[in-house]
Protein backbone atom coordinates (compact mmCIF):
# COMPACT_ATOMS: atom_id res chain seq x y z
CA UNK A 1 0.00 0.00 0.00
CA UNK A 2 2.75 2.62 0.91
CA UNK A 3 5.53 1.23 -0.73
CA UNK A 4 7.63 4.48 -0.18
CA UNK A 5 6.18 4.90 3.48
CA UNK A 6 3.88 7.24 4.85
CA UNK A 7 5.48 10.27 6.40
CA UNK A 8 6.49 12.28 3.51
CA UNK A 9 2.88 12.32 2.48
CA UNK A 10 1.49 12.92 5.23
CA UNK A 11 3.84 16.09 6.29
CA UNK A 12 3.29 17.38 2.52
CA UNK A 13 -0.53 17.85 2.86
CA UNK A 14 -0.20 19.29 6.34
CA UNK A 15 1.78 21.56 5.17
CA UNK A 16 -0.33 22.18 2.16
CA UNK A 17 -2.91 22.45 4.60
CA UNK A 18 -1.03 25.02 6.47
CA UNK A 19 -0.76 27.19 3.31
CA UNK A 20 -4.47 26.86 2.32
CA UNK A 21 -5.09 27.52 5.92
CA UNK A 22 -2.48 30.68 6.81
CA UNK A 23 -3.77 32.29 2.83
CA UNK A 24 -7.15 32.05 4.07
CA UNK A 25 -7.05 33.26 7.37
CA UNK A 26 -5.45 36.25 6.44
CA UNK A 27 -6.53 37.26 3.19
CA UNK A 28 -10.56 35.18 2.67
CA UNK A 29 -9.32 33.77 -0.31
CA UNK A 30 -8.99 30.09 -0.98
CA UNK A 31 -5.61 29.08 -2.47
CA UNK A 32 -6.22 26.94 -5.22
CA UNK A 33 -4.52 26.55 -8.34
CA UNK A 34 -6.35 25.95 -11.93
CA UNK A 35 -8.33 29.15 -11.97
CA UNK A 36 -4.45 30.58 -12.66
CA UNK A 37 -5.05 29.47 -16.55
CA UNK A 38 -7.66 31.45 -16.75
CA UNK A 39 -6.97 34.16 -14.89
CA UNK A 40 -3.77 34.91 -16.72
CA UNK A 41 -5.27 34.32 -19.72
CA UNK A 42 -7.21 37.87 -18.97
CA UNK A 43 -3.45 39.79 -19.64
CA UNK A 44 -3.71 38.19 -23.79
CA UNK A 45 -7.09 37.67 -24.72
CA UNK A 46 -10.55 39.72 -24.77
CA UNK A 47 -12.80 36.35 -24.25
CA UNK A 48 -15.38 37.51 -22.42
CA UNK A 49 -14.99 34.00 -20.22
CA UNK A 50 -11.22 35.39 -19.06
CA UNK A 51 -12.27 38.69 -18.14
CA UNK A 52 -15.11 37.30 -15.47
CA UNK A 53 -15.01 39.70 -12.46
CA UNK A 54 -13.19 37.15 -10.79
CA UNK A 55 -10.50 36.60 -12.91
CA UNK A 56 -9.82 40.16 -13.18
CA UNK A 57 -9.80 40.61 -9.21
CA UNK A 58 -7.66 37.59 -8.96
CA UNK A 59 -5.35 37.65 -11.45
CA UNK A 60 -2.57 39.37 -9.78
CA UNK A 61 -2.44 37.81 -6.57
CA UNK A 62 -2.69 33.96 -8.78
CA UNK A 63 1.02 34.75 -10.12
CA UNK A 64 2.28 36.02 -6.86
CA UNK A 65 0.81 32.27 -5.71
CA UNK A 66 1.87 30.49 -8.99
CA UNK A 67 5.37 32.02 -8.30
CA UNK A 68 5.66 31.19 -4.27
CA UNK A 69 4.39 27.42 -5.48
CA UNK A 70 7.66 27.07 -8.28
CA UNK A 71 10.19 28.54 -5.52
CA UNK A 72 9.10 26.45 -2.65
CA UNK A 73 9.61 23.73 -4.46
CA UNK A 74 12.70 24.97 -5.45
CA UNK A 75 13.33 25.57 -2.06
CA UNK A 76 12.96 21.89 -0.74
CA UNK A 77 14.77 20.95 -3.49
CA UNK A 78 17.67 22.78 -2.42
CA UNK A 79 17.28 22.47 1.32
CA UNK A 80 16.11 18.71 2.20
CA UNK A 81 15.41 16.79 -0.88
CA UNK A 82 17.04 13.46 -1.07
CA UNK A 83 17.36 13.93 -4.54
CA UNK A 84 18.25 16.91 -5.32
CA UNK A 85 17.55 18.08 -8.84
CA UNK A 86 15.44 15.74 -11.09
CA UNK A 87 13.73 14.73 -14.22
CA UNK A 88 10.58 12.92 -15.36
CA UNK A 89 10.80 10.32 -17.51
CA UNK A 90 7.28 10.18 -18.43
CA UNK A 91 6.81 10.92 -22.29
CA UNK A 92 6.91 14.36 -24.10
CA UNK A 93 3.33 13.27 -25.49
CA UNK A 94 1.64 12.12 -22.20
CA UNK A 95 2.80 15.29 -20.74
CA UNK A 96 1.23 17.22 -24.09
CA UNK A 97 -1.99 15.51 -24.55
CA UNK A 98 -2.26 14.81 -20.97
CA UNK A 99 -1.32 18.59 -19.73
CA UNK A 100 -4.00 19.88 -22.30
CA UNK A 101 -6.82 17.69 -20.97
CA UNK A 102 -5.81 18.95 -17.72
CA UNK A 103 -5.93 22.35 -18.51
CA UNK A 104 -9.51 22.21 -20.52
CA UNK A 105 -11.11 19.79 -18.10
CA UNK A 106 -10.45 21.81 -14.63
CA UNK A 107 -11.58 24.68 -16.18
CA UNK A 108 -14.84 23.00 -17.24
CA UNK A 109 -15.06 21.70 -13.74
CA UNK A 110 -13.95 24.52 -11.81
CA UNK A 111 -11.47 22.94 -10.12
CA UNK A 112 -8.94 20.33 -9.52
CA UNK A 113 -6.93 18.09 -7.15
CA UNK A 114 -6.56 21.66 -4.86
CA UNK A 115 -9.82 23.35 -5.55
CA UNK A 116 -12.51 20.06 -5.51
CA UNK A 117 -10.02 18.15 -3.69
CA UNK A 118 -8.53 20.10 -0.96
CA UNK A 119 -10.38 23.20 -0.49
CA UNK A 120 -13.37 22.11 -1.89
CA UNK A 121 -13.75 19.11 0.24
CA UNK A 122 -12.73 21.13 3.45
CA UNK A 123 -15.64 23.63 2.66
CA UNK A 124 -18.11 20.42 2.76
CA UNK A 125 -19.22 21.08 -1.21
CA UNK A 126 -20.87 18.14 -2.15
CA UNK A 127 -19.91 19.42 -6.05
CA UNK A 128 -16.62 18.81 -5.23
CA UNK A 129 -16.83 15.80 -3.42
CA UNK A 130 -18.85 14.36 -6.77
CA UNK A 131 -15.85 15.72 -8.58
CA UNK A 132 -13.06 14.55 -6.47
CA UNK A 133 -15.03 10.98 -6.95
CA UNK A 134 -14.93 11.42 -10.83
CA UNK A 135 -11.40 12.37 -11.33
CA UNK A 136 -10.04 10.06 -9.18
CA UNK A 137 -11.78 6.93 -10.56
CA UNK A 138 -11.66 8.52 -14.11
CA UNK A 139 -7.95 8.39 -13.17
CA UNK A 140 -7.34 5.27 -11.99
CA UNK A 141 -8.97 3.70 -14.86
CA UNK A 142 -7.09 5.66 -17.70
CA UNK A 143 -3.48 5.08 -16.00
CA UNK A 144 -4.44 1.43 -15.57
CA UNK A 145 -5.39 1.39 -19.42
CA UNK A 146 -1.74 2.72 -20.14
CA UNK A 147 -0.09 0.36 -17.98
CA UNK A 148 -2.28 -2.61 -19.90
CA UNK A 149 -0.96 -0.91 -23.11
CA UNK A 150 2.43 -1.32 -21.90
CA UNK A 151 3.35 2.45 -21.78
CA UNK A 152 5.44 3.41 -18.36
CA UNK A 153 6.23 4.85 -16.25
CA UNK B 1 4.00 44.24 -4.11
CA UNK B 2 0.53 44.82 -1.36
CA UNK B 3 0.04 42.64 1.71
CA UNK B 4 -2.59 40.76 -0.21
CA UNK B 5 0.47 39.56 -2.56
CA UNK B 6 2.82 39.15 0.06
CA UNK B 7 0.68 36.78 1.90
CA UNK B 8 -0.20 34.39 -1.42
CA UNK B 9 3.55 34.37 -2.43
CA UNK B 10 4.31 33.17 1.23
CA UNK B 11 1.61 30.69 0.99
CA UNK B 12 2.50 29.69 -2.68
CA UNK B 13 6.08 28.99 -1.26
CA UNK B 14 4.78 27.18 1.87
CA UNK B 15 2.32 25.38 -0.73
CA UNK B 16 4.72 24.51 -3.08
CA UNK B 17 7.14 23.27 -0.35
CA UNK B 18 4.21 20.99 1.17
CA UNK B 19 3.76 19.61 -2.38
CA UNK B 20 7.18 18.49 -3.24
CA UNK B 21 7.68 17.30 0.06
CA UNK B 22 5.09 14.93 -0.21
CA UNK B 23 6.24 13.50 -3.61
CA UNK B 24 3.71 15.46 -5.94
CA UNK B 25 6.31 17.11 -8.18
CA UNK B 26 6.77 13.80 -9.50
CA UNK B 27 4.80 12.43 -12.17
CA UNK B 28 5.83 8.88 -11.64
CA UNK B 29 4.36 9.28 -7.85
CA UNK B 30 0.85 10.50 -8.47
CA UNK B 31 0.62 7.82 -11.37
CA UNK B 32 1.65 5.10 -9.20
CA UNK B 33 -1.02 6.07 -6.86
CA UNK B 34 -3.67 6.00 -10.45
CA UNK B 35 -2.00 2.24 -10.88
CA UNK B 36 -3.10 1.88 -7.26
CA UNK B 37 0.55 0.40 -6.23
CA UNK B 38 0.95 3.59 -3.35
CA UNK B 39 -1.67 4.94 -1.75
CA UNK B 40 0.04 8.16 -0.42
CA UNK B 41 -1.81 10.86 -2.19
CA UNK B 42 -4.82 9.90 -0.36
CA UNK B 43 -2.93 10.42 2.64
CA UNK B 44 -1.08 14.02 1.73
CA UNK B 45 -4.99 14.53 0.05
CA UNK B 46 -6.68 13.94 3.63
CA UNK B 47 -3.76 15.02 5.91
CA UNK B 48 -4.09 18.88 3.51
CA UNK B 49 -7.84 18.54 3.73
CA UNK B 50 -7.80 17.92 7.49
CA UNK B 51 -5.79 21.43 8.15
CA UNK B 52 -7.92 23.16 5.80
CA UNK B 53 -11.12 21.92 7.17
CA UNK B 54 -10.28 23.85 10.46
CA UNK B 55 -8.98 27.18 8.73
CA UNK B 56 -12.32 27.50 6.96
CA UNK B 57 -14.97 25.47 9.13
CA UNK B 58 -13.59 26.74 13.20
CA UNK B 59 -11.20 29.81 12.95
CA UNK B 60 -14.30 31.90 11.58
CA UNK B 61 -16.58 30.59 15.01
CA UNK B 62 -13.52 33.12 16.64
CA UNK B 63 -12.20 35.37 14.27
CA UNK B 64 -15.38 37.37 12.80
CA UNK B 65 -13.25 38.21 9.27
CA UNK B 66 -9.71 37.87 7.78
CA UNK B 67 -7.30 39.34 9.39
CA UNK B 68 -6.31 41.82 5.80
CA UNK B 69 -9.73 42.33 5.32
CA UNK B 70 -13.11 40.73 3.32
CA UNK B 71 -15.26 37.93 4.56
CA UNK B 72 -14.89 33.91 5.34
CA UNK B 73 -16.99 32.40 2.57
CA UNK B 74 -16.31 28.44 2.22
CA UNK B 75 -15.60 27.41 -1.52
CA UNK B 76 -19.10 26.18 -2.62
CA UNK B 77 -19.57 25.45 -6.53
CA UNK B 78 -23.02 24.52 -7.90
CA UNK B 79 -23.15 20.68 -9.32
CA UNK B 80 -23.60 20.89 -13.42
CA UNK B 81 -23.25 18.54 -16.24
CA UNK B 82 -19.76 20.63 -16.75
CA UNK B 83 -18.38 20.09 -13.23
CA UNK B 84 -18.57 16.45 -13.78
CA UNK B 85 -17.53 16.61 -17.39
CA UNK B 86 -14.76 18.61 -16.87
CA UNK B 87 -13.98 16.65 -13.82
CA UNK B 88 -13.74 13.56 -16.18
CA UNK B 89 -11.74 15.21 -19.01
CA UNK B 90 -9.50 15.90 -16.33
CA UNK B 91 -9.21 12.76 -15.09
CA UNK B 92 -8.21 11.18 -18.30
CA UNK B 93 -5.49 13.81 -18.86
CA UNK B 94 -4.09 12.99 -14.97
CA UNK B 95 -4.23 9.53 -15.34
CA UNK B 96 -2.03 10.19 -18.78
CA UNK B 97 0.71 12.39 -17.73
CA UNK B 98 0.18 12.51 -13.97
CA UNK B 99 0.24 15.92 -13.93
CA UNK B 100 -2.04 18.34 -12.45
CA UNK B 101 -1.99 22.15 -12.35
CA UNK B 102 -0.18 22.60 -8.74
CA UNK B 103 2.09 19.61 -9.13
CA UNK B 104 2.84 20.69 -12.21
CA UNK B 105 4.28 24.17 -11.27
CA UNK B 106 6.18 22.53 -8.03
CA UNK B 107 7.48 20.13 -10.61
CA UNK B 108 9.45 23.17 -12.14
CA UNK B 109 10.96 23.96 -9.24
CA UNK B 110 12.45 20.44 -8.50
CA UNK B 111 14.33 21.22 -12.13
CA UNK B 112 11.78 18.97 -13.81
CA UNK B 113 12.05 21.28 -17.02
CA UNK B 114 9.76 19.09 -19.57
CA UNK B 115 7.14 19.50 -17.63
CA UNK B 116 7.04 23.40 -19.07
CA UNK B 117 5.06 21.30 -22.11
CA UNK B 118 2.97 20.71 -19.97
CA UNK B 119 1.89 23.92 -18.32
CA UNK B 120 1.70 25.26 -21.91
CA UNK B 121 -0.77 22.81 -22.91
CA UNK B 122 -2.82 23.67 -19.30
CA UNK B 123 -3.03 26.89 -21.05
CA UNK B 124 -4.10 25.68 -24.25
CA UNK B 125 -6.92 23.72 -22.46
CA UNK B 126 -7.69 26.39 -21.14
CA UNK B 127 -7.78 28.67 -23.77
CA UNK B 128 -9.89 26.55 -25.87
CA UNK B 129 -12.31 26.06 -22.89
CA UNK B 130 -13.11 29.32 -22.49
CA UNK B 131 -13.09 30.43 -25.82
CA UNK B 132 -15.22 27.65 -27.43
CA UNK B 133 -17.73 26.58 -23.80
CA UNK B 134 -17.19 29.48 -21.85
Amino acid sequence: MFPLGVTSYILGGVVIGLAVSFVYILTGQHATQSSLFSSTLSYFSKVPFFNRKTYLESREWRLYFAAGVILGALVYTVTISPDGFWTTSVQWWRLLLGGFLVGFGTRLSSGCTSGHGISGIASLSTTSLYAVITFIVVGVITANLMLMLGVVP
Amino acid sequence: MNNRNIVLFIGGIVFGFGLALGGMSKPEIVLSFLQLKDFGLILLMGAGTGVAFVAINVVPRFVEKPVLGGEFKPRTRTLSRNTLIGAAIFGVGWGLSGQCPGSALSSLGVGNLPVLLGIAAMFLGAYVMGRFFG
